[in-house]
């Protein structure tokens, strides 16, 4: 191969690889996501942006080392000796285990362990504990009602739109409790904790724009925790595969002020009321 | 010609073959054809999430069972999106990568003859056979082919009520897994059983080549992880048919019925399937990493920078693949302090990858770099690594991953690393062995082309599916605007299909080269390369038994530019200089 012909090659290649990283990191730091509306929401995206520039640094130092090499070793020039020792070539990778060390563990510990026990930890005790219960291919949302206590359920009740969760006429608590389908009322500001579970198959409970996904899965009662932050209108969507209506196992989510979610509960009334 | 095979019929020297190079090419071309479906999948996918209003009346008219009035029904989505992964990591990569390039270069890497156990290597590839044809025919038997996602999670998988693939499809789905797990297996044995103890004199573990090394890790993986998936796959089968309820708990309400299993969890599947899952990706990226610094080696004609410490680094890296599998469900309501420990444990990964990386580009200093095709896959593959291996940090601590878990952020991930990484070394180790495979060399102009229409177009789609993940875009999702968040970055699907169906029709290029090359009629002789490993003493392409003398080793893998040697290079047969000898 001539020289010129593979200088051309090199500067493509350099081109390419150039390329490829600002294409990444660029991109990665463009604003795609849905602005955040949840407390926790905004220390994941603190952890996200911290991602971002090590492991963007990273992208980018490994990168330039490459094309660097490739310029100059890549024309079809003779180079020096390349033989390294053995001694020098374990003190090179100190360089990669100390820096991935402090940006993976020392950083990534720090900066996203505290949220991560904020989503875990246990709910304060004035949380508003709401359930949802997921079905093939809808939310059903229950408030417990004026008690605060849920009611009793029991699978064999569930009917359709007649009885969607399943509550027992039987148990007095059950007799103020709300049902609502696909929509969840919630007030800004105050932690809700939902109780989570699922009647036939996975499913996941996700809000994006509160950073919030939290599996569902049948036979275990689980929970997730959140404080929304700005009044409005949100979505839920489901993002563990459930079957054939999975991609519009849609639900939505309004945020009022304290005052206006106060006068929106009021107006409820309980399932057999 | 009667040198070159083994002797007896055509049946014996080329279908029930019991010598490793035939059985590799068998593999090998077994995986094309798996992979021409494989993609031709991901074409009708991209298609449906690019432009979800549409309408198709001509693939109607090739797919008739897939789509109703010109659209492509939802359940027969999921189907595609189960079989694409199910074929491209199973039965295209593992057959190509791992038990294609292994076998056929195991014995000549190590100086060996054949395989420790060469009937039981026959075995393990007819055993593929009726898998592939178990896998394929699922396709056509009533409510088509499992729809549950390549990792089959039950209830979805387990009921049939659930969704329509999980009716036959999905028990043919089990079926043709537990065959496949059984051949991985025995091939894993005997790559194992191989490298230990059939090294020819001389080859001790540190002068093997890092290709060998990677593949005794991978396959030491395979024999650790894959039973944890043969046992989840049959109890998935008996709570299919045999009443059991392993990962079943009770009170399931499916069609207005309430179902009498009681006492499983679906949480156990999930710990057994990503318990092989994740060092599965190990068992395919690894061999890619090894193929990578040999092509490197060889083509930038300089030592490895850092054998011993890669192979230190794969070790850590195979330890620690198999205690990290729960960052696969951080987002499953695991105890939330075994979260913390997933997260510590997966982003220590990254320390040995990140020394990987570190010793692949630093083997590009001071050398005298040859850019022939398979080098070029192996710099996009050092690129691929770096990007895939980055954005595992991102899904491997687990309050980022609390918001990327389940969208195309994990798509565009794991396609690096099990699609591109991989791919790339199947086509470095393509465009470098295959004038060993088959005595003749592969057209460079048409590799360049196959490199530069494939590299970009890749790159540009994966990189760009962790912009929509970034945007909340989830994954297995038949109609992404269902959602109002979704439809402002809807719009980027569109360049992300184009690119790939750009890189997909390039393959028809590389394939055009890999046949036609086959009659070229000039030979490429025993080294085109001029590369030191031992598979380049033997005949190109060699014949039965590999050496009519076994070769001695007498030198690391990688003596390129030492001061001294004719060629500028020491073949690793080469007797160490009489200067050299005298001191010892």
């Amino acid at each position: 191969m001539s020289h010129r012909r593979q200088t051309v090659e090199v500067v493509a290649l350099v081109l390419l690889f150039l390329g490829i990283t600002t294409l990444t990191v660029v991109g990665f730091a463009t604003d795609w996501m849905p602005p955040v509306a949840s407390q926790h929401g905004a220390g994941v995206d603190e952890v996200i942006r911290y991602l971002l520039l090590t492991t963007g640094a990273v992208l980018v130092i490994g990168t330039l080392a490459m094309v660097g090499f490739l310029w100059q070793y890549g024309r079809g020039r003779p180079a020096r000796s390349p033989q390294t020792s053995p001694r020098a070539e374990r003190w090179w990778s100190l360089i990669p285990v100390i820096g991935m060390a402090l940006i993976a563990e020392a950083g990534v510990l720090v900066k996203g362990l505290p949220v991560w026990a904020q989503v875990y930890g246990a709910p304060p005790p004035d949380a508003l504990v709401l359930e949802v219960t997921a079905q093939q291919f809808e939310w059903i949302v229950r408030y417990p009602g004026k008690d605060g206590t849920f009611g009793r359920t029991d699978p064999a009740l569930v009917e359709g739109a007649a009885n969607p969760a399943g509550l027992d006429a039987n148990d007095p608590a059950a007799l103020d409790d709300v049902v609502a389908r696909g929509t969840l009322h919630l007030p800004v500001g105050r932690t809700v904790y939902l109780r989570l579970g699922s009647r036939d198959v996975l499913h996941s409970f996700s809000i994006p724009a509160f950073r919030v996904k939290q599996d569902v899965v049948p036979g275990i009662i689980g929970g997730t925790q959140f404080v929304p932050t700005k009044p409005g209108r949100y979505e839920i969507a489901c993002a563990e595969l459930c079957g054939m209506a999975h991609y519009r196992m849609r639900g939505r989510i309004i945020v009022h002020s304290p005052e206006e979610y106060a006068q929106w509960l009021s107006e409820q009334v309980g399932f057999f009321q | 010609m009667s040198a070159t095979h083994q002797t007896g019929s055509f049946w014996t020297r080329y279908v029930f073959s019991t010598d490793h190079k035939v059985i590799g090419k068998q593999y090998f071309l077994t995986a094309v054809v798996m992979a021409v479906i494989g993609t031709g999948l991901s074409v009708l996918i991209r298609l449906q999430v690019s432009w979800p209003q549409d309408t198709w009346p001509f693939l109607q008219k090739i797919f008739p069972g897939l789509y109703e009035d010109g659209v492509l029904l939802p359940e027969h989505y999921l189907s595609l999106v189960t079989m694409h992964g199910t074929l491209m990591i199973f039965f295209v990569i593992s057959f190509a990568l791992v038990s294609g390039f292994g076998n056929f270069i195991i014995p000549l890497h190590i100086g060996a003859r054949d395989m420790a156990y060469a009937f039981l290597n026959m075995l393990s590839y007819w055993t593929i056979v009726p898998a592939c044809i178990l896998m394929v025919a699922s396709f056509f038997v009533p409510d088509g082919a499992a729809a549950a996602g390549w990792t089959a999670y039950p209830p979805l998988s387990a009921l049939k009520e659930a969704v329509p693939g999980s009716g036959l499809g999905q028990t043919l789905w089990l079926l043709a897994m537990a065959l496949f797990i059984v051949s991985f297996t025995m091939g894993s044995l005997n790559f194992v059983t191989t490298i230990l103890n059939l090294r020819t004199r001389g080859m001790s573990m540190f002068r093997m080549p890092l290709t060998v090394w990677t593949l005794l890790i991978a396959s030491i993986l395979g024999i650790l992880a894959f039973p944890a998936l043969t046992a989840a796959a049959i109890m998935l089968l008996l709570d299919r048919h045999g009443g059991t309820s392993f990962f079943l708990p009770d009170g399931l309400v499916l069609g207005g019925a309430v179902l009498s299993h009681s006492g499983g969890t679906p949480l156990l599947f999930q710990h057994l399937f990503w318990f092989l899952g994740h060092p599965e990706v190990y068992v395919l990226v690894l061999p890619a990493i090894g193929i990578a610094f040999d092509v490197v080696a060889a083509f930038g004609r300089r030592p490895v920078f850092g054998y011993r410490t890669s192979v230190w680094a794969l070790i850590v890296i195979a330890v620690l693949s198999m205690i990290v599998w729960g960052h696969h469900m951080y987002t499953s309501g695991m105890n939330p302090y075994l979260g913390e420990y997933f997260t510590i444990v997966t982003v220590a990964i990254t320390v040995p990858f990140a020394v990987l990386g570190l010793n692949l580009i630093a083997s590009l200093w001071r050398a005298e770099i040859r850019l022939r095709t398979a080098m070029l896959f192996a710099l996009a593959l050092v690129a691929a690594i770096g990007i895939g291996g980055l954005g595992g940090l991102w899904l491997g601590t687990a309050t980022s991953d609390m918001y990327l878990h389940d969208s195309y952020f994990v798509v565009g991930h794991f396609h690096f690393m099990i699609g591109t990484v991989t791919f790339f070394g199947v086509f470095a180790a393509t465009y470098y062995w295959y004038p060993k495979m088959f005595g003749r060399l592969m057209d460079e102009t048409l590799g360049k082309i196959h490199f530069w229409l494939t590299v970009p177009g890749i790159f540009l789609a994966f990189v760009a599916m962790h912009y929509l993940g970034l945007g909340g875009h989830l994954r297995r999702v038949y109609d992404p605007t269902a959602y109002d968040y979704a439809q402002p970055i809807q719009w980027l699907n569109v360049p992300i299909s184009i690119a790939l169906f750009v890189a997909t029709a390039a393959q028809i290029v590389f394939l055009v080269n890999f046949f036609r090359s086959l009659f070229h009629k000039e030979r490429a002789g025993p080294n085109p390369w001029n590369a030191a490993t031992l598979e380049w003493t033997a005949p190109s392409p060699p014949p039965h038994l590999n050496w009519t003398e076994l070769p001695v080793v007498h030198r690391g893998p990688y003596d390129y530019r030492v001061d001294g040697a004719p060629e500028g290079y020491w073949p690793q047969t080469a007797p160490p200089p009489a200067a050299a000898q005298a001191v010892r």
